[in-house]
């Protein structure tokens, strides 16, 4: 997975200078607790609630106020939101 | 990731059904299986009047959402638990939702119309919150049903809260429970007709309906509730359908298809003793009071000390003794 890109902005007359990597990152809401969390790097929906060992069946993820499939990929610009979907109770 | 009905692009993955959902023919599944529902066990007649129970969370407002959009009759009662800031907030979802549809909302107050609220009833009568909040709810979800001459209550029971207590019930093998876990039971000695439309879709369904019709609604969860036994069989099940999807449905929709009728005669046994609560006229089953449960709850806690909601913020380890001794309780009982 892409965790990294490089920054495209060289001028071509100029002598190259050492490559500078930026940094990804993707900040994320997360509820019950409301908490934020950023994650560096691009990442598709199923390798996010992976990585914060949360379970497919029991959250959604919404992306800019829109619900987005497993196979979504989130951007650096985009709004998360991880919303839990289990509620107790009798 | 593409919707199995129009090649669109998809909004919403659905493992179970082995297929990706656009926002439209996602919604066309979801109205689907809850006229399959409703029509499967007959829940509803076109011309019943319908009370809906609503708490202002997902799973009360999108079955209140899906039976207008399908075309029924149907008005909603919310009832004030007393909970804190949760039930303030929740009454604000639920009455936001009704005023914005132009529909009636029936609102009860456990503190202001009986004299007590949630977390000293636990205090009061050493139940744990959840039960003492079941018992009133129901109570009241009977009463208003019975006093404003609705046919048919509705509660937003999901396949995910079915499969969770069917699982709770196998596992202390509680015939009498498992008699009774039935999306449909009927009207009988002053109780109302009461039925689940939405047996056949999971709570992420729900969530996912709610955000894609802009039904704002609380997502806090309940302060009271947090690792109550209901919840754990709901995150054990989740895992088992992560790695075999399909098998809350097949385990709760088997169960009715398969072992229901075996328990049939077991039912009908519990039904036999009920007689009117002798201060409410409520049924009541109680083989050694002339009150119901709900008036001797009431009794108890309205002459109890009020307790406040950060009481029951307890430490993991007390919140598994009393399940434990929960747990043991229902099955000695």
């Amino acid at each position: 997975m892409d965790h990294r890109r490089e920054d495209q902005d060289a001028d071509p007359g100029v002598a190259p200078q050492p490559t500078r990597e930026v940094v990804v990152s993707v900040k994320v809401v997360l509820r019950n607790p409301h908490r934020e969390v950023t994650i560096d790097g691009r990442r598709r929906v199923h390798a996010l609630l992976a990585e914060l060992q949360l379970s497919r069946e029991s959250h959604l993820v919404i992306r800019n106020g829109t619900l987005v499939p497993g196979d979504a990929e989130l951007d650096v610009d985009d709004v998360i939101e991880i919303r839990p979907v289990i509620s107790g109770g009798s | 990731m593409k919707c199995r009905t129009c090649r669109g692009p998809a909004i919403i993955d659905l493992p179970r059904h082995n297929a990706n959902f656009c926002a439209e023919h996602f919604m066309q599944l979801c109205r689907r299986q809850t006229s399959k529902a409703i029509d499967d066990f007959d829940m509803i007649a076109r011309d019943d009047r319908v009370l809906v129970a609503v708490s202002g969370g997902k799973d009360s407002l999108a079955v209140w959402d899906l039976l207008i959009d399908l075309g029924f009759d149907a008005d909603g009662l919310y009832i004030g638990l007393g909970i804190g800031e949760y039930s303030e907030t929740s009454r604000r979802y639920a009455e936001d939702f009704a005023s914005a549809r132009g529909l009636h909302l029936h609102v009860v107050s456990l503190p202001q119309e009986h004299g007590f609220d949630i977390p000293t009833a636990a205090k009061a009568t050493g139940r744990v919150p959840c039960s003492a909040c079941g018992m009133s709810k129901r109570h009241i979800f009977d009463q208003v049903a019975r006093d404003e001459g609705y046919d048919v209550l509705v509660t937003g029971h999901n396949l995910d809260d079915e499969a969770a207590v069917l699982y709770g019930n196998v596992l202390r093998w509680d015939t009498d429970y498992l008699a009774r876990q039935l999306p449909v039971l009927p009207a009988r000695n002053g109780f109302p007709k009461k039925v689940k439309p939405l047996i056949r879709l999971t709570e992420r369904e729900m969530a996912a309906w709610c955000i894609i019709r802009g039904i704002d609604y609380i997502v806090e969860e309940c302060p009271l509730a947090a690792g109550n036994r209901h919840l754990n069989y709901k995150d054990a099940l989740n895992a088992m359908e992560e790695k075999s999807p399909g098998s809350k449905a097949s385990f709760y929709l088997g169960f009715l298809e398969r072992m229901a009728p075996l328990l049939e005669s077991t039912a009908r046994a519990g039904t036999e003793t009920l007689r009117p609560c002798s201060r409410c006229g409520a049924p009541t089953g109680s083989a050694t009071d002339d009150s119901c449960a709900f008036c001797r709850l009431t009794e108890r806690s309205s002459a109890h000390a009020p307790v406040a909601v950060e009481a029951f913020l307890k430490k993991p380890r007390q919140r598994r003794r009393e399940q434990a001794a929960e747990s043991a309780e229902q099955a000695s009982s």
